[in-house]
């Protein structure tokens, strides 16, 4: 099966690893420990150079620092901070204790360069095994400006891919496995835990399941409304602008332009200052209960509870998705309307089906079908939308005092405040680590039934 | 009969046009309003956050000079520096970031090609704040939090993540046909030569639109900069100080320099947004299509 998959994917060469233990000459299995002694003695004295200079680099920094790292993860320190009482500067002097979270970072970064050298160690066997096979034959083995040559034709790839992985192992992987291992200690105000850590397991999963903790029970509400939050600001946009595209499309609306112009100038306006606009807009003493007393509408010391009470709060946030979102589903979604087969609308109305009709019939089925891969990037980036509801609200009204989540709090949100505001670490990555499996599982069942990947149109 | 069934089917027609250009209108006034407001507001001469009119009384420029001058607490034209240069930096190499992995993913054959790809999709389901603390771990550690420095770790993380926001100009470059490709190999080029004097030529549209959103970025993102920032504010970018205006100790001077500032800010993304208008439509299209 393996060797199927490995035929078909079209990469298939006979300088694999396992092929260079298995075959190789003595040179070859000499590189297994002396990386790069394969090239050296077939002609390619440079990059044997350079693969034993990686070696001895990898080697130098693990007996400076990496073993040490790697010793240290399983304890996480052990030595606390002191207080010393300085006789003679007659001051109180802190002495350096082992601090958990760099201690942890070092070791997971040494892990992840462990990996990478392991990657590398394999390269250099596959190398090595190539310029033996090719020496041996007779055949003509690549110089080393010839190497670089390759890198602007063949090996382009591995020129242009480089910085922008290292980049994102370093911003994004790294932080990524770092924050996932907090998870699994106690790093937290709670118990003091903010210099000295250690690995409690699956502790923090279990506080957070637990309904009947303060924690627990936050927890579920939390991602209740994080779900219906998600739903309705997906579902709401996209209806509505497709309405909204579909009205202006039509053919007897007059000057198309101007009002496409007019919601399209609302998004010209960057998210958090149009956010914050309206936060300050829809205050107790905002400009919208100002207009709306100065109308009369309602009381001269009335104000509508836009953010203070839950339920207004929560329908707040939803119609201003909309009227933030709307304009992004329009411009969008004119281009795929306009799509749509005509022939599909004449036979219908020929058929005698009314407005209504036609669009739950033919449009919303055609759009579905298409937008899918669309809905569901809209679908993961709400659960996520951490602009909206913390410019807006800041995830208040909180009416339980003794839970750290306010009403409209998204599970992003909360995690926000977990870390950044009360330093609860771990929870906040466990809560991380939980979106994360809810999106997977909900991105991969929507994706693996919808038509378009069935087809495999999309 | 015919006539009048004719007739009938017109004013039905003129009264569905007239309810429609009406719903219209008023959606339209609906959008723009909040719009009109910040923009009238950044020109109102009564003091203080919350008054009690809807428009402003009387109209000065000192909201936009207290901006420029007013550098005592809130030092506006500094921020403004401190963000142009961390969007021309990060800019730079988020484009070449997005246009080589985007180029790669879809003209260049290679075994981790489709591992790439599961992978950035794997990692954007992630929420992006879950890092966010251990980014800072790491950017302290590299001693990357301090003084000037905050600009390099800034520029550090706005272009980190580029390599996986390729789906927009991969899409683009999915549509160059093969053949413009394979003719230039034919005539001697290396794919490097391919992709600089052939593919980016052709790519004008959507290089454009990578640039003018990497240059964008520093400009909106908010939270990022102040996790880094913290209170480092002499490193502060435009959009931490428009937050910090409208906190309780400063709202009651600030609200209307904010307004102004708001309206700064949004002139010129505004003008780039519509003229990418057309490029973000084709990208996100292409995108949907796969």
């Amino acid at each position: 099966m393996l060797k199927l998959m490995k035929k078909e994917d079209g990469f298939s060469t006979p300088y694999t690893c396992m092929n260079a233990i298995k075959k190789g000459g003595i040179e070859t299995k000499l590189s297994m420990v002396l990386m790069g002694f394969g090239n050296f003695v077939h002609k390619q004295k440079i990059k044997g150079l350079l693969y034993l200079a990686v070696e001895a680099a990898y080697l130098v920094f693990m007996l400076m620092n990496g073993i040490g790292f790697l010793s240290m993860l399983g304890s996480l320190g052990s030595v606390p901070q002191k207080e010393v009482w300085d006789e003679a500067n007659q001051v109180y002097v802190y002495t350096q204790g082992d601090q958990s979270v760099l201690i942890l970072l070092y070791g997971v970064a040494t892990v992840l360069l462990t990996l990478l050298m392991i990657w590398v160690w394999r390269g250099t066997l596959k190398s090595a095994y190539k310029a033996e096979c090719l020496d041996k034959n007779g055949q003509h083995v690549n110089t080393f400006a010839e190497d670089l040559k390759s890198l602007l034709h063949e090996n382009l790839h591995r020129l242009l891919m480089t910085p922008p992985m290292a980049a994102i192992c370093i911003f994004t992987i790294l932080p990524l496995i770092f924050m996932i291992c907090m998870a699994f200690t106690n790093y937290s105000k709670i118990g003091n835990h903010l210099m000295l850590f250690d690995w409690v397991g699956l502790e923090n999963f279990k506080a957070l399941f637990d309904s009947n903790s303060i924690l627990g029970s936050t927890f579920w509400s939390v991602l209740g409304w994080t779900l219906i939050w998600a739903f309705f600001a997906t579902f709401s946009n996209y209806i509505f602008g497709m309405i909204l595209a579909m009205v202006i499309n039509r053919k007897d609306t007059k000057a198309k332009g101007f009002w496409r112009f007019c919601f399209v100038l609302s998004c010209a306006v960057p998210m958090f200052v149009s956010l914050l606009i309206m936060r300050t807009m829809l205050q107790p003493n905002g400009a919208v209960n100002v207009l709306l007393r100065n109308l009369g509408w309602i009381g001269a010391d009335a104000s509508l509870p836009f953010f203070t009470d839950p339920t207004w709060a929560r329908v707040t946030v939803i119609v201003i998705n909309i009227w933030v979102g709307v304009p992004y589903t329009l411009l969008q979604l004119t281009g795929v309307l306009q799509n749509i087969p005509e022939e599909l609308y004449e036979a219908a109305k020929v058929d005698g089906a009314n407005a209504v009709q036609r669009f739950f019939k033919i449009t919303l089925p055609y759009m579905l079908y298409v937008t899918t891969p669309y809905l569901i990037v809209t679908f993961t980036g709400n659960v996520n939308n951490f602009n909206i509801i913390y410019l807006l609200s800041v995830g208040d009204p909180v009416t339980d005092l003794a839970s750290t989540a306010g009403k409209t709090d998204l599970l992003v949100t909360w995690l926000y405040k977990l870390t950044i505001d009360k330093q609860y670490y771990n929870i906040g990555a466990v809560i991380g680590i939980l979106t994360f499996i809810i999106l997977a599982v909900g991105a991969l069942l929507t994706y693996r039934n919808s038509k378009s990947y069935k087809e495999g149109g999309i | 009969m015919a006539a009048a069934k004719m007739k009938s089917a017109k004013t039905k027609r003129l009264i569905n046009n007239t309810i429609v250009h009406v719903v219209l209108a008023i959606l339209a006034v609906i959008w723009v309003f909040p719009i009109i407001w910040v923009v009238l507001t950044s020109f109102r001469a009564e003091k203080g956050s919350y008054v009690s009119t809807f428009l402003p009384q009387s109209y000065t420029l000192d909201n936009y000079i207290k901006l420029f001058t007013d550098i005592s607490i809130l030092n506006f034209p500094k921020m403004f520096m401190n963000t142009l240069i961390i969007a021309i930096f990060s800019c730079l190499i988020a484009t070449f970031y997005t246009l080589a992995v985007s180029y790669c993913l879809s003209r260049l054959k290679f075994k981790l090609r489709k591992p790439y790809m599961n992978m950035a999709m794997i990692l954007g389901l992630f929420p992006g704040f879950m890092s966010m603390v251990a980014v800072y771990f790491i950017l302290k550690a590299a001693g990357l939090t301090e003084g000037n420095m905050i600009r390099v770790a800034l520029i550090l993380c706005y272009s980190g993540g580029a390599g996986l926001g390729f789906q927009i100009a991969k899409g683009f470059f999915d549509t160059i046909p093969y053949a413009v490709d394979e003719a230039a190999i034919l005539d001697g080029c290396t794919k490097w030569q391919v992709f600089t004097k052939v593919t980016l030529p052709l790519s004008k549209p959507i290089i454009v639109y990578t640039v003018l959103t990497a240059f964008m970025a520093p400009w909106l993102d908010f939270i990022f900069a102040k996790v880094i920032c913290r209170a480092n504010s002499d490193q502060y970018t435009i959009a931490i100080g428009l937050w910090k205006m409208l906190e309780k100790e400063y709202i009651d001077s600030w609200y209307t320099s904010f307004a102004a500032g708001a309206v700064l800010i949004s002139i010129p993304i505004a003008i780039l947004f519509l003229c990418m208008q057309k490029y973000y439509v084709d990208g996100v299209s292409g995108a949907v299509k796969g």
